[in-house]
């Protein structure tokens, strides 16, 4: 009850804020819009909202489950093999490091007019880096003893992986995963703003700027914030069923 | 020491580590650990091997469960050259690593699962649950690790060390991080369990008083690189209770032990 409520309580709280801070200081709607004027928008385009909130939606998980596919293999090989993760490692930062903004045209020019491919690479680009990362930091920081204790017993590396390696590394990867689901969302988007006609809550947003329609930018807004919060918490209750154990319980 | 005779290894002794020598490689340059050691346990005996920190005792337990191969010189086991890890051991470490994620019952049944065995699943359950019961962890089958003290996680991790009913027990300073009263407890449970199903033991420890408790040999290595030092055999043999430890005997033993630490340090630091 109390889970439900209060979080609810909070929403309630910020939305009274945020229509009171707009109605003291008597800012226009193209200053800010008021949570009152979201939900007009909202209705106004509720068709649109919900085709392109699937569009948003399927692509970013696409790609997040690309980027979990390759992610957890990059970092399943950097794990292992101390000269893979010193060859690869400077490599992947390097990447990293590249802001992905400036890869959005890049990849818009390459495969012209395949938004779908486009917008799925990008959402997979910017979210495989902490997964990759976090596998292999977890794999190559496995104390010695813990694969002693199987490997004296004959075990071969594989069942070393299965018994003790992954299911150890699991925590640090869905930390991981709740980062990523963040990146690849604003990887959806960015290519959705950019790309002339763009489908997706990125492409409504652009044309709520375009129409200079400011209550739909924010209703576009807090529609992303929904989409976010409800695949956060898909991967949270993920974790609970297969990394519950690492949650000790308060006491 | 190439040309070992076969003989050296059927006279009842079912571990010999025979002129062993091995060197690690690290980035500061060689690092030798261990110089022509020899030492050979009985079957169902129990050897402790204490030594100043750092001399290479870990190395002597990797070897005889077959995680690494020695430069030069063999370790046999029953007869045996071991060349790779084999079945018929189990190890405890100072650090019980058991896994987070199973049940107490479950990390004790793990080698189970790898080693082969006639047992069905009922019957393996049994095992691990009869054995818990013995070191007196009855009632905590169903706990995750992270809810037992320290102390038995350590006797869960005994446990599973011996499960498969291994021929050989390694331990590497498994009561090292336990406090007095807990480590003295694991000492009768030790004792109750050779009782129950006798194995063959070696025992890495930096406590003289668990050396003379729980073995029946007790070897003191020289500094690095190590080799038998002194070794002393000790008159009890059986179950022992801990008023033994207070003895004038005891005493005695304890002080030839702390001399020969001594003179094994004084050597190192002589050597550096």
């Amino acid at each position: 009850m109390r889970q439900v409520f209060v979080p609810l309580l909070a929403i309630v709280i910020f939305l009274l804020f945020w229509e009171a801070l707009v109605w003291v200081n008597d800012w226009p709607n193209y200053k800010m819009a008021s949570p009152s004027d979201l939900w007009p928008a909202f209705w106004r385009f509720k068709g649109l909202f919900l085709t392109f909130g699937w569009e948003t939606l399927w692509r970013t998980v696409v790609g997040l489950l690309i980027a979990i596919v390759v992610g957890v293999l990059f970092g399943m090989i950097m794990g292992f093999s101390r000269v893979m993760r010193e060859g690869l490692y400077p490599l992947l930062v390097g990447f990293n490091a590249i802001p992905k903004a400036t890869v959005v045209p890049i990849v818009a020019l390459m495969f012209v007019g395949q938004h779908d491919l486009n917008t799925v690479l990008i959402a997979f680009m910017i979210s495989f880096f902490p997964i990759a990362v976090s596998v292999a930091i977890g794999l190559s920081t496995l104390e010695p003893e813990y694969r002693d204790i199987l490997r004296s017993l004959g075990a071969s590396k594989i069942t070393i992986f299965w018994k003790i390696a992954l299911p150890k590394t699991l925590p640090e990867f869905f930390g991981a995963l709740k980062v990523a689901v963040t990146l690849a969302f604003i990887g959806t988007n960015l290519m959705e703003i950019v790309s002339p006609h763009g489908r997706g809550l990125g492409a409504l947003f652009d044309s709520g700027k375009t129409n200079s329609d400011y209550p739909l930018m924010f209703a576009v807004l807090i529609a992303l914030a929904v989409l976010g919060i409800a695949l956060y918490y898909v991967v949270v209750m993920l974790e609970k069923i297969f990394a519950g154990w690492a949650e000790r319980s308060a006491e | 020491m190439a040309n070992i005779p076969e003989s050296k290894t059927g006279d009842g002794d079912l571990i010999v580590i025979d002129g062993v020598s091995h060197t690690y490689k690290t980035n500061t340059g060689p690092l030798p650990v261990l110089d022509d050691l020899t030492i050979r346990v009985p079957r169902h005996g129990f050897s402790a091997i204490v030594g100043p920190s750092g001399c290479g005792k870990s190395t002597v337990t990797r070897l005889v469960a077959g995680l690494m191969k020695p430069d030069s010189g063999t370790v046999w086991l029953h007869g045996e050259c071991v060349v790779s890890p084999r079945s018929t051991v189990g190890m405890a470490f100072q650090n019980p690593v058991l896994l987070e994620w199973r049940s107490i019952l479950k990390n004790v049944m793990l080698p189970l699962e790898i080693v082969p065995s006639k047992l069905d699943a009922a019957a393996k359950e049994r095992r691990a649950r009869d054995l818990l019961k013995l070191v007196g962890l009855a009632g905590f089958e169903d706990k995750r690790p992270s809810e037992l003290s320290g102390g038995m996680r350590q006797r869960a991790s005994l446990c599973r060390a011996l499960v498969h009913q291994p021929e050989v027990l390694i331990l590497d300073e498994p009561f090292g991080a336990l406090d007095a009263f807990t480590r003295e407890d694991l000492w009768l449970t030790m004792h109750r369990l050779r009782a129950e199903e006798p194995f063959t033991g070696v025992l890495i420890t930096h406590d003289l008083r668990e050396a003379i408790f729980l073995a029946d040999e007790v070897i003191v290595l020289s500094g690095r690189p190590a080799t038998v030092q002194y070794s002393l055999q000790l008159p009890d043999t059986g179950p022992r209770t801990l008023d033994h430890l207070y003895t004038s005997e005891a005493t005695e033993t304890l002080n030839v032990l702390r001399d020969q630490i001594r003179i094994a340090r004084e050597g190192e630091e002589a050597g550096q």
